[in-house]
């Protein structure tokens, strides 16, 4: 899939983020299923709230990460991933 | 200060982590009778159901152990008057929030008052692609119109929709009219679960199981649906469920006895299963003890924890932290008892069983007239005697 930095993420429907304190991670819930989700997916999935574009994702990213270099390229290859799994869509 | 009670148990024995998944079975009661209902069969003895009060606290109690997954099953869950309240009490605790239904109770004013009360999901159940089979193995003359109509509402009001059938050998060859059908009414997942005999479907197995060349086909028309389905772009996501008895190995069944899912039956009893009820085990009620109790130390969740249960074959087998030695139901329905190894293993010695069901599946001629029907009648038959 095509993707570039203007384009905005949002969760599909059916979808939703949420910390489970007993898992102790983010958790991606959809109808019958669970995905635990790792340290960087959350935090990724943490950004997505469907007004913010690719590009203000990844400097909020890199601003809470410093240490972590250029997050560009990573960010979008997850959410190229998670586009592909339909857990969210692209506008 | 000692806490003999306390002292004297053993807390969480097997290091169980928490219960992710809640089952609650609402209710027995149902409108429709479907022959291969998972229900038990003397449904009809159980005792009173519990309140909504109960099912509260149930509610809170599991979410606060981490359950986040949570089905509102049956019986037709429609059937209880406190639902809304409960959809809303559940939406409120943080549950992803499943509706498994017949769609039989359900309006379209319902389904726009459970979206509002925050219910993430509806999953409707379809006997077949045509209205007469549908409403025959149903044993309700409108059945099928009214799961078109809803499964239109759910759709309408934004939901994700997940369309289920349960195939057998009535109609396994509808299984690309079932496709077409899901396609054009939008359903985001399709389940199509083959029959799994347990309960009331044990009971029909030969007038359900289908034969290894009615299987071998269905699947190839799901393997090509699929292609097709992803060459056009499209998100609807086929499920097909295998059945058990075409396997040479069996499923590790519920990831494992006691490890994520936790079903509550309409009596309260709790299970490591919704099938579970049929074994010869004592399991504990929410009406006697707490989740938390029940759940990490009660004797019926902690009996198939582990291994140190295993006879061989498993005993020894490479594979039992895989498979967990299969299904403990499956075991006892078909060895008469629940320790064995799941005879759709081929390392049972009891694999022979499975092999004759599928030789008697290749022979079959039971027609649909052959079926007993899940309803109070028949229950009584099975606890009367």
């Amino acid at each position: 899939m095509d993707m570039n930095m203007d384009q905005v993420p949002r969760f599909r429907r059916g979808f939703r983020f949420q910390w489970e304190p007993a898992q102790q991670s983010y958790v991606l819930l959809y109808p019958e299923g669970m995905v635990k989700l790792n340290g960087s997916a959350g935090a990724i999935l943490s950004e997505v709230d469907g007004q913010r574009r690719i590009a203000d994702i990844v400097i909020a990213l890199e601003r809470q990460f410093p240490s972590a270099g250029s997050l560009s390229e990573d960010v979008v290859a997850f959410l190229r991933d998670a586009s592909n799994q339909h857990w969210i869509e692209l506008q | 200060m000692m806490f003999p009670s306390e002292a004297s148990v053993a807390r969480n024995p097997n290091q169980a982590g928490p219960p992710l998944w809640l089952l609650a079975e609402l209710t027995y009661r149902c409108p429709l009778q479907c022959p291969y209902c998972s229900n038990p069969l003397d449904f009809a003895q159980t005792r009173q159901e519990l309140t909504t009060e109960e099912w509260v606290q149930v509610l809170v109690e599991a979410r606060a152990m981490g359950a986040a997954q949570l089905g509102f099953s049956g019986g037709e869950p429609l059937v209880r008057q406190d639902l809304p309240l409960l959809i809303a009490k559940a939406r409120s605790l943080g549950y992803y929030t499943n509706l498994i239904t017949s769609g039989l109770g359900l309006t379209e004013a319902k389904v726009n008052a459970f979206a509002e009360s925050g219910l993430d999901h509806i999953q409707i159940s379809f006997q077949a692609s045509d209205p007469e089979l549908n409403n025959a193995v149903a044993g309700s003359p409108k059945a099928f119109a009214q799961k078109l109509a809803m499964a239109q509402a759910v759709k309408a009001a934004g939901y994700p929709m997940v369309l289920n059938f349960v195939i057998h050998r009535h109609n396994i060859h509808q299984m690309t009219d079932i496709m077409v059908l899901c396609e054009r009414l939008g359903a985001d997942y399709v389940e199509l679960a083959t029959c799994q005999y347990y309960g009331w479907a044990f009971e029909n197995r030969e007038s359900l199981m289908p034969s290894k060349v009615q299987l071998v086909k269905a699947e190839e028309e799901v393997n090509r649906y699929r292609t097709q389905l992803s060459a056009s772009g499209s998100a609807m996501k086929l499920i097909f469920v295998t059945p058990d008895y075409y396997e040479e190995r069996p499923k590790a069944c519920m990831n494992g006895w006691g490890s994520m899912f936790l079903t509550v039956a309409p009596d309260g009893t709790a299970l490591p299963c919704h099938s579970a009820r049929l074994l010869p085990i004592d399991f504990p009620n929410v009406r006697e003890h707490d989740l938390s109790h029940i759940w990490y130390d009660s004797p019926g969740f902690n009996h198939y924890r582990g291994s140190h249960w295993m006879p061989e074959p498993c005993r020894s087998c490479d594979e039992k932290d895989k498979d967990f030695g299969g299904c403990r139901c499956q075991a006892y329905l078909l060895t008469g008892n629940a320790d064995q190894a799941d005879p759709v293993c081929s390392k049972s010695p009891h694999h022979g069983r499975i092999l004759a069901a599928r030789r008697a599946a290749d022979h079959a001629h039971a027609g649909i007239g052959d079926l007993v029907y899940r309803n109070a009648v028949n229950s009584r038959l099975f606890f009367r005697g």
